[in-house]
C-alpha cells in the first residue's frame, strides 16, 4: 500500500515535470481496497482492470521499475512504451491489462476464465471495474455470459463514488451496485475499501467459491479517490472540500492500516522501515525509467501482428503497410 | 458434395466452409465455434450444420444473443491461448460488438508490447439481394480493413472459403473472414486430397484478359466475371478479373501488374463505394500505375441510399451486371 501510495505521489510530480503524458488517473486513496483484493488472489489467478491501472500492476507484483518506465514511455516499459499509463500489462505476473474503455474489459475478462475452464485450470480471473462500468451494456452482458456458462469471475466495482464527476446516485437507478447481482443470480456483496483486512476477506472467500464452484459474483468495495479523476481534474467541481478532507482526515486507508500495526504491536522503526524500503523502491523506479531509452522510431510498426509472415504479406500493400511505413522513417532518418 | 477419384470435389461456398471448420476442429484441440445457433439450430446459414453432433457443445459453443459479450470473450479465451471461431449471423450485427473489435481484439498486441496476442476468427457473412432491407443488406468489411491490428479476407469461391479459413484459423492476429449470403449456394471445386490453405494477402486472377482489369472481391467477383463475358461476346473486350481475396493485407502487387497490362482498372464492391474498398483500392492504382493508365480508374458500388424493400427499388439500389457493363464501357472509351 505504501509503495503504491508513493509510487502514485511520484507519478503525480512526474507528470508535472511532462516525463509522464496522456492521461493518468491515480490511486490515492484506494491502496487499501487495491491490495485487499489483489493479496486475496491465488498465483495461478489473472487479473485484469480498468485504466487506473498502476496500483494494480505495482500490487500484483509487475517490477515498480517497468511500470515507471512505461508511464515514462521509455522501451523497458512493461509495455515496450505502446500502452503507457492506461494499458499497463505483464502477462508474467498474470496481470492482462489496464484497459482503457469503460466496461471493455468484462468481456475479456469472462473469455479468459471460459479459456481457463476449457484447459482444465482451477483458477479465478479478477476483473476491476469503476463504478461508472455499470451501466455500460458490456456490464449486463458479460454478468449475463459469466453467469449462464458458470465462469470463475469475480467482477469487482471500485465503487469510490463518482463517475468522473457524477454521483453514483445520479447515474444509478439501483446505486447499491452489489444487488445488481441478483439480476444473474450471482452472490453480491459490499465490503468497506478502506479496511484492507475487511476487503482481503470478502474477496478471499468469494474467489474460493469461483475456483471450486465456478461460481462467479460482484464485490462492490467501497473506496475513495483523494485526487481527481485523472492529473486534469483538480476534483473539486463535483464535491466538496470538506468530503476530500473528512475522507483524508478519518478514512485514508494507509494511516488506518497504520493505526492497526501500532495496536498491533509494530514499533516506529519497523513502520519507518516500511516507508524507507517503498521511498527506495520508488527512487529506483524513477532511476531506471530515466536510464531507459526512448522507443527508437524504426520499431514504430513492431507489434502490430505478430506471425512472422505477416512482414511479407504487407510489404506488398506498401505505401501504407508496415512495411512502406519502415520505409518512410528511414528516408526521415536520412533525410535528419 | 460430388466427388471424383482425384479429390477434386464439387462442393457449395457453405459446405467448403463447413469443411474447414471440420479439418480445424480435427486438427487443432484449441480451436472451438462460438455463436447465435450455431449448435443445435445448425446455423442461421447452416454453415455450422452437424458439427455440434460430432464435436459437442463445448467445442460448438452457443451463446446468447449477445454479440459484445461473446466477441469479448473471445478475446480473453484467444489472449489466454485458445482458438476461438466467433460466427457473427450477419455483418449487420457486428456493429454493437465494434468496440470489442476495434477497441479491444485489434490492439491487444500492440497495446501491451507484443506481450500478448489475439487469435481471434470473426466468419460473417456481408452482402444484399434477399429484400434483407436498410438494417440486413450491409458490406462493411471496409471499415474493418480500415485498421491496423485486423485481418481481413474476403473470399469469392468455395475452394477459397476452405482455404482462406484454414489460414485465418491458424493465423496468430484477429482476422475477420467476410462471407457473402449470395454465395453460400454457390458451387466450385476444392481439392480435398490436400491441405488447401490459402495464404492470406495474395490476390488471384480469376479471369485473364488484356483489355481492363476489374478488380472486386466477395460477390462482386461472380458478377465482374458475368460481365466480362458480355464484354468478351458484345464488345469484343478482353478483361481482366482480379480476386483480391484479402483486403488487409492488400495485394497490389497482383493489381498494379494486371493494370500495367491492360492500362485501365475497374473497381467494384457489394457496399457503398464512398470511403470504401473500391476507394482505397483506385487510390493505390492512380499512385503505382498513374503512367500506365489511359483513363481515369472506375469504380461501381451500391447506390448511397439505405437498402429499401420493394424489389424494384432493391435491383436499383444493387451494383448489379449492368452498372457494372456501362462502367466498364466508360473506362475502355467505348
Amino acid at each position: 500500500m505504501t509503495v503504491i501510495r508513493l509510487f502514485e505521489q511520484e507519478s503525480e510530480r512526474q507528470y508535472k515535470r511532462a516525463r509522464i503524458g496522456g492521461y493518468c488517473h491515480l490511486a490515492i486513496g484506494q491502496e487499501a481496497a487495491t491490495v485487499g483484493v489483489v493479496a486475496a488472489m491465488g498465483p495461478e489467478d489473472l487479473l485484469l482492470s480498468s485504466y487506473r491501472s498502476h496500483g494494480f500492476a505495482l500490487a500484483k507484483g509487475v517490477p515498480a521499475t517497468t511500470v515507471m518506465a512505461e508511464l515514462f514511455g521509455r522501451q523497458d516499459g512493461c509495455a515496450a512504451g505502446r500502452g503507457g499509463s492506461m494499458h499497463l500489462l505483464d502477462p508474467e505476473h498474470n496481470y492482462f491489462g489496464g484497459w482503457g474503455i469503460v466496461a471493455g474489459q468484462l468481456p475479456i475478462a469472462a473469455g479468459m476464465a471460459l479459456a481457463a475452464v476449457k484447459q482444465g485450470k482451477e483458477l479465478a480471473v479478477v476483473c476491476e471495474l469503476g463504478d461508472g462500468a455499470v451501466n455500460m451494456g458490456a456490464w449486463h452482458e458479460s454478468l449475463n455470459l459469466a453467469a449462464v456458462w458458470r465462469l470463475p469471475v469475480l467482477f469487482t466495482v471500485f465503487n469510490n463514488g463518482y463517475g468522473m464527476g457524477t454521483r453514483v446516485d445520479q447515474s444509478n437507478a439501483e446505486p447499491e451496485i452489489f444487488k445488481r447481482a441478483a439480476a444473474f443470480r450471482m452472490p453480491g456483496e459490499r465490503v468497506d475499501g478502506q479496511d484492507v483486512e475487511a476487503t482481503h476477506q470478502a474477496a478471499a472467500a468469494l474467489l474460493e467459491r469461483a475456483r471450486k464452484e465456478r461460481q462467479p459474483a460482484v464485490l462492490e468495495v467501497m473506496t475513495y479517490r483523494l485526487r481527481g479523476h485523472s492529473v486534469a481534474d483538480a476534483g473539486t467541481a463535483y464535491r466538496t472540500k470538506e468530503e476530500v478532507a473528512e475522507w483524508a482526515e478519518k478514512r485514508d486507508p494507509i494511516a488506518l492500516v497504520t493505526e492497526r500495526l501500532i495496536a498491533a504491536g509494530a514499533t516506529a522503526e519497523e513502520l519507518d522501515a516500511i516507508q524507507r524500503d517503498a521511498q527506495r523502491e520508488v527512487d529506483e523506479a524513477v532511476a531506471f525509467a530515466e536510464a531507459s531509452p526512448m522507443p527508437d522510431p524504426s520499431t514504430l510498426a513492431d507489434f502490430v501482428y505478430g506471425d512472422p509472415e505477416t512482414g511479407r504479406q504487407f510489404s506488398r500493400m506498401a505505401p501504407g503497410s508496415p512495411a512502406g511505413e519502415a520505409a518512410v522513417l528511414a528516408q526521415l532518418e536520412q533525410a535528419a | 458434395m460430388a466427388t471424383t477419384a482425384s479429390g477434386i470435389e464439387t462442393m457449395t461456398y457453405r459446405e467448403a466452409l463447413r469443411l474447414a471448420l471440420r479439418e480445424e476442429l480435427e486438427r487443432d484441440p484449441s480451436v472451438f465455434l462460438m455463436g447465435e445457433e450455431i449448435g443445435v439450430f445448425q446455423g442461421s446459414y447452416k454453415v455450422t450444420a452437424g458439427l455440434y453432433d460430432d464435436f459437442g457443445p463445448e467445442r460448438i459453443m452457443e451463446t446468447p444473443i449477445s454479440e459484445e459479450g461473446f466477441v469479448g470473450a473471445a478475446v480473453g479465451a484467444a489472449m489466454a491461448g485458445q482458438r476461438p471461431v466467433v460466427e457473427i449471423m450477419t455483418i449487420n450485427f457486428i456493429l454493437v460488438a465494434m468496440d470489442q473489435v476495434v477497441n479491444h481484439a485489434a490492439k491487444v498486441r500492440y497495446m501491451f508490447g507484443g506481450k500478448v496476442g489475439c487469435p481471434l476468427v470473426i466468419r460473417t457473412p456481408n452482402g444484399a439481394g434477399n429484400q434483407l432491407t436498410a438494417q440486413h443488406s450491409q458490406s462493411f468489411e471496409g471499415w474493418f480493413a480500415h485498421v491496423p491490428g485486423l485481418k481481413v479476407v474476403a473470399p469469392a469461391t468455395p475452394a477459397d472459403a476452405r482455404g482462406l479459413l484454414k489460414s485465418a484459423i491458424r493465423d496468430d492476429d484477429p482476422v475477420l473472414v467476410i462471407e457473402n449470403l449470395q454465395l453460400y449456394k454457390a458451387k466450385g471445386e476444392v481439392d480435398t486430397s490436400v491441405d488447401g490453405a490459402v495464404e492470406i494477402g495474395r490476390a488471384a486472377i480469376a479471369r485473364e484478359g488484356g483489355d481492363l482489369t476489374m478488380v472486386a472481391h466477395s460477390f462482386a467477383v461472380t458478377r465482374c466475371l458475368h460481365v466480362a463475358e458480355r464484354l468478351q461476346a458484345e464488345h469484343g473486350i478482353s478483361a481482366e478479373v482480379v480476386d483480391l481475396r484479402s483486403l488487409r493485407p492488400l495485394d497490389m502487387e497482383t493489381v498494379a501488374a494486371s493494370v500495367a497490362k491492360t492500362n485501365r482498372a475497374l473497381c467494384v464492391e457489394e457496399g457503398w463505394a464512398s470511403y470504401g474498398v473500391t476507394a482505397e483500392v483506385a487510390s493505390r492504382i492512380s499512385l503505382a500505375c498513374f503512367d500506365d493508365l489511359d483513363a481515369p480508374v472506375g469504380r461501381v458500388g451500391m447506390a448511397e441510399v439505405p437498402m429499401p424493400y420493394a424489389k424494384s427499388l432493391e435491383d436499383a439500389a444493387l451494383p448489379h451486371e449492368e452498372k457494372i457493363l456501362i462502367a466498364a464501357l466508360e473506362v475502355c472509351g467505348a
